[in-house]
Order: C-alpha cells, then sequence, then structure tokens
C-alpha cells in the first residue's frame, strides 16, 4: 500500500493536522522595570486599512519611543479578516501573539471569555477611564471585569458621489423605496448601478436588517431572532435589492471591489463607515472632499438603523511585558493620540473630550457620525456575537446568488445560532 | 496454500507481500524475528531514524486526530497555555456521535457529491488534454523543445501565485477575462460570483495547474514504446486510430494508472485551489471536503477540533477505499501492480 501511505501522509497534513501552526516570531524581551522606566518590546497588531489608515497608525504607534524610550515599538498591520483567527492561533499556542491587539468589539468578549485577554481593572492602561463613551465601553466588559480600552467608535452611513447625483439629479433617498427610485434614475441617466453592496461580508446587511425591524438574537429573552418574520423581510429586502438591480453586489473581494468602483465614480453609493473614509478620499473622483456626501442609511419599513462597531485595544494575558502593554495601550487611546487620528483619518474618538477639540469639532465626517453612532444598534456584548457572522454570511451570499429562498436563508442561520447558543429559544 | 492455479499465485505473490512473509515463516516465527535482527541489525539501525521521523509527522498526528473526532474538544475546552495561565482540556469523549452526525447530516454528503464532481471532472479533462499534448509533443515538430517549455510553465510558478494570478483574471469588473469579452460585445461573466460559473471557474484553474504533470508523466510513457510496433501496425494496414487505440493506450497503460491514482489523490484533496479562489463560495457551492474540515478546524467560531478531525478521518477512509478498490479493479484486469 504505497499509495495508501501517500494518501496518509496528504491527508494527515491536511485535514487531520490539528499541530499548532506555530511561530516564534514576535518573542518579546521579557520587559523590566527597575528604577520605574519601562523597557522591552512591544508588538501590536494593527487591523486598520492598508495603504490609508496604517500609516498614520504605524507612525502614533512608532511615537510612543518619545515617551519611553527604551521601549521599541513592533507595529505588525494584519489584515481586519484574517486578524481573528490568527490571534486566536496565536493565542492558544501561546507563541507568536502579540502584546496588544486592535480587537473588534465583537471579538472582545470572545477572547475574554477564552482566557486570552489580561484585565485591565486597576492598570495604567484604563487612565481617565470616566471619559470615555458609554457605548464604546460596553463591549470592553466581560462578566464584570474590563478586557479592552476603547479605541474608535463607529456606526455606517451611505457614502455618495455628489457629481453624479447631480448628473442624474436624484436626491438622497431616506427610505429603501426612494433608494430603488433613485437608482433607477442613475441608471437611466447615466449608465452606473446606484447602489454597491457587499455580498460577501454580513456586516453590509445589518442596517437592512434592523430597518425591518429584525436583529439576529435577542439576548435578554434568550431567543435567535434572526428567522422570524421581520429577519426574513430583511432577507428578501436585499435579495429584491439585487434582483432589480437598485444594487450591485459580488460574493468575492467585496471590498476592493466596493472601494475601487466608488472611488473611480463607476457606481454612486456605498455602505460604509468611517473606517473608509481616508481611503475614499484617495480615490480620483475625491481628489474635491466636497465630492463626497455622506447620510444616514435608508430606513427600512420599520425604523432606520446601523450596527455601532469599533475597535478595542486589548492586551494578551500571556505578554512577557504587561507593564509596557497597558503604557501603550493607555498611550493609543488618550486624548492625545485620539486627536490627532481624528484629525487625520476622520475616525471617531472615544473620548468624549476629543469631540470639542477644534480640529475634530470641524471635521465634517465627525459631525456627521457623532449622532448616527448615538442612534446606533448595539449589539449583545456576549461571547458568541463574534461567532454569529460565519454562519449568516453564508447564507447571505447563498440568497444574494439565488442558491436558497429568503425563508430557507433566515432559517438555516437560524438553526445554526440554536445550535451556536445551547438552550436559547 | 498459495497454490492453486498459477496465475493466482503469481497475483499473490506480487500484489501481497505481508501474506506471503507470513505463510512462510509459520514454523518458527520467533526464531524468524531473531536471526533477522541478528543478521540484519545494521539495516534495522540504519531504517530506524526514518521510522522514528515518520511516527512523530505522520503517526502522532494521525492518531491525535483520530482520537480528537471520538470527543467533542472545540475551542472552548482544549488545553491553552496562556503566558502564565495554563488551562487544562475538559472535553469529553463521545464515541461515534461525530460520525452519526456527519453520515446522517446533508452537510457532508452535499459536499461529498460536489467533491466527486470536481475529482472526476478535473481529473477526466487533465487526463484527456495531458494525453493530447502528450501526443503531439512526442512527434518530431518545430521547435518542440519551446513548446514543451510552455507547457511546463504552469508547474514550474508556485500554486499560491498562479491561483492568485487567475483570481485577479476573473474579477468581474476589473479582470483581464471580461474586459476581453467586452472587447468582443460580450457581457461580463460572473465567474467567481455565480455558483454554477464559480465550479467552472475552480475546475478551469485546477485543470491549468494539472496538464503539466500529467503531459510530462505520459510523455515518459509513450517515449518507452517501441517505434517498431508503430511500424509492424502500419505495415499490418492499421490506421492512426487502430494504432493509438492498440498500441499506445495499452503502452501506457502502467504509467496512466499510476497517475490517474496520483491526480484522483491530489484534486481530492486539493486546497489551494478552492480557498485561494473562492474559500467555498459562493456561499458554499464550491466548498470541498477539506476545505470544510479547514473551515470547521479555524474560519467558525469556537473551531470545532473534532468535526474538523471526523471529516478528515472520514476523507482519509474514502481516499484508501478509492485505492483498495482501483488496485482489486487492475488486478483483475490483469494489471501487476
Amino acid at each position: 500500500m504505497r499509495r495508501g501511505i501517500a494518501a496518509t501522509a496528504l491527508v494527515a497534513a491536511l485535514g487531520v493536522t490539528l499541530a499548532a501552526c506555530g511561530s516564534d516570531s514576535g518573542s518579546n524581551d521579557g520587559g523590566s522595570k527597575s528604577s520605574g522606566e519601562l523597557s522591552g518590546t512591544v508588538t501590536w497588531w494593527d487591523t486598520s486599512t492598508v495603504g490609508s489608515e496604517d500609516k498614520v497608525f504605524k507612525k502614533v504607534a512608532e511615537d510612543f519611543k518619545k515617551k519611553h524610550p527604551k521601549v521599541t515599538v513592533k507595529y505588525v498591520n494584519v489584515p481586519f479578516g484574517e486578524a481573528q483567527n490568527k490571534f486566536k492561533n496565536a493565542a492558544q499556542s501561546g507563541s507568536g501573539a502579540p502584546d496588544v491587539i486592535r480587537s473588534e468589539v465583537a471579538w472582545t468578549p470572545e477572547f475574554a471569555d477564552l482566557g486570552y485577554l489580561a484585565p485591565l481593572d486597576g492598570t495604567p492602561a484604563l487612565k481617565n477611564s470616566e471619559d470615555f463613551l458609554k457605548q464604546a465601553a460596553a463591549s470592553t466588559q466581560y462578566k464584570g471585569k474590563t478586557y479592552g480600552v476603547p479605541q474608535v467608535i463607529d456606526s455606517m452611513g451611505i457614502f455618495y458621489n455628489k457629481k453624479i447625483f447631480k448628473e442624474a439629479g436624484v436626491e438622497v433617498p431616506k427610505t429603501i423605496a426612494e433608494l430603488k427610485t433613485a437608482s433607477a434614475k442613475i441608471k437611466q441617466k447615466t449608465g452606473k448601478p446606484g447602489l454597491y453592496l457587499r455580498g460577501d461580508d454580513a456586516y453590509w446587511f445589518l442596517s437592512f436588517l434592523y430597518g425591518e425591524g429584525g436583529d439576529l438574537v435577542d439576548a435578554e429573552k434568550k431567543t435567535v431572532t434572526v428567522d422570524n418574520a421581520a429577519g426574513v423581510k430583511g432577507f428578501k429586502v436585499v435579495k429584491d435589492l439585487v434582483d432589480s438591480g437598485a444594487a450591485k453586489t459580488d460574493a468575492t473581494d467585496g471590498w476592493n471591489n466596493m472601494q475601487t468602483a466608488f472611488k473611480d465614480g463607476k457606481v454612486a453609493m456605498m455602505i460604509n463607515g468611517p473606517w473608509a473614509v481616508a481611503d475614499t478620499y484617495a480615490g480620483k473622483e475625491f481628489k474635491d472632499k466636497t465630492n463626497l456626501g455622506i447620510a444616514p442609511v435608508p430606513a427600512g419599513s420599520a425604523g432606520q438603523g446601523a450596527p455601532q462597531g469599533g475597535h478595542n485595544l486589548a492586551v494578551y494575558a500571556g505578554s512577557k511585558n504587561l507593564d509596557a502593554s497597558y503604557a501603550f495601550a493607555e498611550y493609543m487611546t488618550s486624548v492625545e493620540t485620539q486627536a490627532t487620528v481624528a484629525k487625520e483619518l476622520s475616525l471617531l474618538p472615544t473620548r468624549e473630550s476629543v469631540y470639542i477639540k477644534p480640529d475634530v469639532a470641524t471635521n465634517e465626517m465627525i459631525g456627521f457620525f457623532k449622532p448616527v453612532v448615538e442612534k446606533a444598534v448595539e449589539r449583545p456584548w456576549i461571547p458568541e456575537t463574534g461567532s454569529l457572522f460565519a454562519p449568516l454570511v453564508t447564507e447571505y451570499t447563498k440568497v444574494l446568488t439565488g442558491q436558497t429562498s429568503p425563508d430557507a436563508g433566515a432559517k438555516a442561520t437560524g438553526d445554526a445560532y440554536r445550535k451556536l447558543l445551547k438552550d436559547w429559544k | 496454500m498459495a497454490v492453486d492455479t498459477p496465475s493466482q499465485s503469481v497475483a499473490k505473490a506480487a500484489g501481497d507481500s505481508v501474506a506471503r512473509g507470513r505463510s512462510r515463516g509459520t514454523g518458527k516465527p520467533r526464531g524468524a524475528a531473531k536471526r533477522s535482527l541478528s543478521t540484519h541489525w545494521y539495516a534495522w539501525a540504519m531504517v530506524a531514524p526514518v521510522i522514528l521521523v515518520i511516527a512523530v509527522i505522520i503517526g502522532y498526528p494521525l492518531i491525535r486526530g483520530i482520537y480528537l473526532s471520538l470527543t467533542d474538544a472545540n475551542e472552548r475546552n482544549v488545553a491553552r497555555s496562556i503566558g502564565v495561565n495554563e488551562i487544562p482540556a475538559t472535553y469529553e469523549f463521545v464515541g461515534l456521535d461525530n460520525y452519526t452526525e456527519a453520515l446522517t447530516g446533508n452537510q457532508f454528503l452535499a459536499t461529498l457529491g460536489w467533491t466527486l464532481v470536481w475529482t472526476v471532472s478535473c481529473v477526466a479533462l487533465t487526463f484527456a488534454l495531458g494525453l493530447a499534448l502528450a501526443n503531439i509533443l512526442n512527434r518530431k515538430i518545430a521547435g518542440r523543445s519551446a513548446y514543451r517549455l510552455l507547457l511546463i510553465l504552469p508547474w514550474a510558478v508556485p500554486g499560491f501565485v498562479s491561483v492568485f494570478a487567475w483570481r485577479f483574471l476573473y474579477n468581474q469588473d476589473n479582470g483581464l477575462l471580461n474586459k476581453l469579452l467586452a472587447g468582443g460585445g460580450i457581457d461580463a461573466v460572473p465567474w467567481l460570483n455565480d455558483p454554477t460559473w464559480a465550479k467552472f471557474s475552480v475546475i478551469l484553474v485546477n485543470v491549468w495547474l494539472g496538464v503539466p504533470f500529467m503531459m510530462v508523466a505520459l510523455l515518459g510513457g509513450l517515449q518507452s514504446i517501441p517505434g517498431e510496433m508503430y511500424e509492424a501496425a502500419e505495415m499490418d494496414g492499421a490506421n492512426a486510430w487502430q494504432r493509438f487505440r492498440h498500441i499506445t493506450m495499452p503502452g501506457l497503460r502502467s504509467v496512466s494508472t499510476t497517475v490517474i491514482l496520483l491526480s484522483t489523490i491530489w484534486t481530492f484533496n486539493m486546497f489551494p485551489v478552492i480557498f485561494l479562489l473562492t474559500r467555498g463560495g459562493p456561499g458554499e457551492a464550491t466548498q470541498i471536503l477539506v476545505t470544510q474540515a479547514y473551515k470547521f478546524s479555524f474560519e467558525v467560531s469556537p473551531r470545532d477540533f473534532a468535526q474538523s478531525s471526523t471529516w478528515g478521518v472520514l476523507i482519509l477512509v474514502l481516499l484508501m477505499l478509492f485505492a483498495a478498490v482501483y488496485r482489486r479493479v487492475l488486478r483483475k484486469q490483469g494489471e501487476v501492480w
């Protein structure tokens, strides 16, 4: 059975092997605090958009050295889509994990539940924590302890190209119905599709689900709600947008396709958040920054709502340099750093006192998103929140590409959630 | 015992050396082992490191995988070491529950169905194309070595590089393929966005990647067929098809059975093409068994190590069954393998 052995080897290598792919990069020189001065290396995994946001964050992070000359910051940009799994891999095996990670709000309770994060209560990381927006601080709490420092907060809105809107003679749509008529008119006048809707990431589906009065789960009543009548309606709405030609979508490479199409003026609208502003300004259509318009997401039949998101900085429990890591997390979320980031990237600060800074108060994007965030729909910060997207995105893409009906898609998502959330209705 | 008819004894001797060795040694098994050790101790010592390495890199993961498939291990209950904190494992033995679940649910069977379609169509197309190209290149044509070099190119480029290149080509809005089609007045094709097109696209890429291997292997086989046979056949009035059917095909048999088996196993587990092109999407349209097993273990949350291992073991069993059946069929046809 020589071939049998070959088969065994192949399968063993691909399917069965669970030996962690540990790497020993990013090891730390154990920092010491003798004489009260911080030293050593802090490795930070950032997940910001490459090509625009990352440059600013890298510079800001490396400037930490100015305050603590003996600490070296190692900046690593990990693509947002991979960071959750990459961190889990590294954190579980205990090697190659960063000291500080930019953890998305939904990941934070999950990482904390798995024991990967260091509790921050009573450490320097939470300096002036009463200044943080309540909404932003909510996701950092797990079982009465704090596991993250809020770095940015966000929500979603509709980005539109003012030039195309003028050409087609349409107004900013306030409802789904208006969105459809506006799209039809844009298509007729300019030949371009109206809206780009990401089909490969279910986060872009949430505002339509909320608009119909639906939600993924109801954590208080311990009930799965994605497959109730409102949930099914949410799936029907997005399916109808794509089928009627009001929205264009892709099942792969959604982020790049969306940004390229919008930046080159090939599509009139997209739904997106503050994290896309810096990248969008880099496009040729938006050399004149005033061409970029922004408005609340269109309302559905039951109201209007966009998800509240954001990022926290969390410290890895296995870090060999906890003291410097706490100081770094504090520095990256301090008033000065947040003001710089807000000014350069139009990202929303998590500290109340930053919003009144002159550069921040006059920023159009921040001025728009601040009230949107206040009204945004908050997700339940349970460890499973980070797990809800994997089943949803599969069914969402299936619905959009016509492989399953909205009813069946919603039902399959609900079933997967019930398997995930033991004893929920 | 092994002397019924001459033909059977040949088959047994060639196929099953283990049985043969054991039957010969039934008289004094212990003495034989001792003698073998004393005369061949040097050989055993030389083989030992290899056996050790194989046991560590293949045996351990395999046994661990089989063990995990009999438990309910997932991310939340396996042992973790985070800095100074050591969290012990709390998963439990659940017997064959994972297997019953996989084999009675429709996800495994649906994925298996597409995996079979994918394997059969990829292997059939690769073999047909490889054979055709090998036959063309086996003649004396101008620039033969240049053609050979070009055709081996897909093999020379690292797999993930070419798959990424294909992904760019396939892009619906900005990809080269659709730009070319637009030049010919054809509407954009949703290469990776439509479930049916995506299936077609992944098969196309895998065929493109697999043809060079087939071609080179079959070319080698073709060159080992003596030219006199073709001459003799021509003298007897055989036409081109008859010569191909009755000389080339039987002459290639030993090579082609091996490459088909290898190609089937490789394609069945062709992780990079599916993963890098579509990640199994849109939806789950192009998900094959290995990519789904990977998804269980690395993409869903909490990561389901038990189910992933179960699928891994099932893949192993399926491929071993295939190899066994394939061998038996060949043996029945009188092939010595």
